[in-house]
């Protein structure tokens, strides 16, 4: 008991445990349509992009998550412009935005000081870091991006799994298709500080993905995910506090065995 | 029913991808609770018209009126049948999940699904004889069992015009019966079903008017006026095969280099 509860007696554990879990759960729910209409790819890209956006903020001492909201506005628009009317490929739009994006972000970062500590913060995330309104900031998103994909279960569902009945029943499609981005983006952003840009996307496909190795319904396979991303949050970030790890990359190998054991499990099961 | 007059009414539409238009000026008229079949060989614009109508695809001129309305005045009177490749058969819904979509129309989207949808959604599994299967994942069904899903999920949509691309393609004899019992039944319910299909003696037997396409409008009327020697000849070219006994056949392996390029 000891061992569980000796972390928690500083504060800033307790914030970190409250943050990643609450991003665990944001990501992974999130992640079920990511992995199930193929954004994988484009949460990827979402993640490396706001890289410049944190850098500018950090250079200037501004807001990460502004800095890192700004660049993800800019950046899924860019992926807009340049693939309209077909000019390129979305996914070649979103693959040269990806590099420039990510590009421009080392190179803001490499100009500073502490040049190494500071790219591993934002790459991988500093959960221990997580001040009280960041933990505030952070819950209030969350809550909000939550309580959008609730309230419009039904309509992403539609989009999602049968366009054509979507436009039959007069939905606004194009609008809940951007809405969805925009979330996606909102979900990259909050999970910035606990296990940075670059785990961002594991944290969005991971959970989502083994839980629809284990589910065959959406609620199902949504709460299924949520508590395989939560409880990586929880087990990831235990293990970095014991084994001294980077706790980002905890949290995603976490998540990643859980996969694994899902997978095992199902093949084991069609033999 | 409270709309009058019942029909569907196309008016001088041309409909295309972008720039390109691949159905020019097509005007005709659908009865209330009637049953049409639409033929016409490869992209000729069957299912370029189909997404015109559940209103997909933007007209390029000419406009759509269900009941004398623009399309889209009417929010779930359009039901649509999709062909399987438009359709991501590995999303996680059971049977009933399908069904119950066909509810969402009229149930409103925040609100859960009340008593008596979920008995019509009860009904309308059982009508196409999938009721046991209401658990399974959609995935795991045979192509005939996913297709009676899409049927059921029409029912329960409860529309006016029912639109199906291609049903009688790829399926198995019972999924076959099963989409035609369900058009007798919608008949008698005043359903105005529009139907596309490659098979032409099903057109003629099994229909009430035939809508002949190829790019534009060929003839529209009953089979018997429709399905004359220069009609056909006029849609199909040379794929066309009258056999002696009156059978038709339509060869579409091979389209002639000419009905290629037109191909979308």
């Amino acid at each position: 008991m000891n061992f569980l509860l000796e972390p928690l007696t500083y504060q800033f554990m307790q914030r970190g445990l409250l943050a990643s879990v609450i991003v665990g759960v944001l990501c992974a729910v999130m992640g079920t349509y990511v992995v199930l209409r193929g954004l994988a790819f484009l949460g990827d890209a979402m993640a490396h992009a706001i890289l410049p956006g944190v850098a500018i903020a950090y250079l200037f001492g501004g807001n990460l998550l502004v800095g890192a909201g700004a660049a993800a506005i800019i950046v899924a628009l860019s992926i807009g412009l340049f693939s309209r009317q077909g000019a390129v490929k979305e996914d070649t739009a979103i693959g040269i935005l990806f590099a420039a994006a990510l590009s421009l972000g080392v190179a803001l970062i490499s100009s500073m000081q502490t040049y190494a500590v500071d790219l591993s913060h934002i790459l991988f995330g500093n959960v221990l870091g997580v001040s009280p309104s960041d933990l505030w900031m952070i819950a209030g998103l969350s809550f909000a991006i939550l309580l959008t994909v609730g309230l419009l279960f039904k309509p992403f569902l539609v989009i999602s799994f049968d366009p054509v009945l979507a436009a039959t029943l007069r939905l606004p499609a194009e609008l809940l298709r951007n809405l969805m981005l925009v979330l996606l983006a909102l979900t990259v952003v909050v999970s910035l500080q606990t296990v940075g840009v670059s785990l961002a996307a594991a944290m969005l496909v991971t959970p989502a993905a083994t839980a629809y190795l284990l589910t065959r319904r959406l609620w199902p396979m949504m709460l299924v995910s949520a508590l395989i991303g939560a409880l990586s949050s929880i087990i990831g970030l235990y293990l970095s506090y014991y084994f001294n790890i980077v706790s980002g990359s905890a949290i995603v190998l976490t998540a990643t065995l859980f996969f694994l054991l899902a997978f095992l499990w199902k093949r084991t099961k069609s033999i | 029913m409270t709309h009058t007059p019942h029909r569907l009414e196309i008016e001088n539409a041309s409909i295309g991808y972008g720039e390109k238009i691949v159905m020019r000026g097509l005007s005709f008229q659908v009865p209330h609770g009637a049953r049409v079949a639409v033929v016409g060989p490869n992209g000729a614009g069957k299912s370029t018209l189909f997404k015109a109508l559940v209103g997909i695809l933007p007209l390029h001129s000419g406009r759509i009126l269900i009941h004398g309305e623009l399309l889209g005045a009417h929010k779930d009177c359009v039901a649509y049948i999709p062909q399987r490749e438009d359709v991501d058969w590995r999303f996680p819904v059971t049977v009933s999940d399908v069904v119950m979509m066909g509810r969402f129309g009229q149930m409103g989207w925040f609100s859960r699904p009340s008593k008596m949808d979920k008995q019509l959604v009860q009904k309308s599994m059982e009508q196409m004889g999938i009721a046991d299967l209401a658990d399974h994942s959609i995935g795991q069904l045979s192509g005939g069992q996913q297709q009676r899903a899409f049927l059921a999920r029409a029912i329960a949509q409860e529309p006016h015009i029912l639109l199906m691309d291609e049903p009688f393609t790829g399926v198995d004899m019972t999924t076959q019966e099963a989409t035609l019992n369900l058009l007798d039944h919608l008949r008698n319910q005043h359903v105005t079903a529009i139907v596309s299909t490659h098979d032409l003696n099903l057109a003629a037997s099994r229909f009430d008017l035939v809508l002949l396409l190829n790019h534009k409008l060929i003839a529209f009327g009953a089979p018997q006026e429709v399905f004359v020697k220069e009609n056909l000849a006029q849609a199909f070219g040379n794929s066309l095969l009258v056999m002696e006994n009156g059978m038709m056949l339509v060869d579409e392996c091979c389209p002639p280099a000419e009905q290629f390029t037109n191909r979308d």
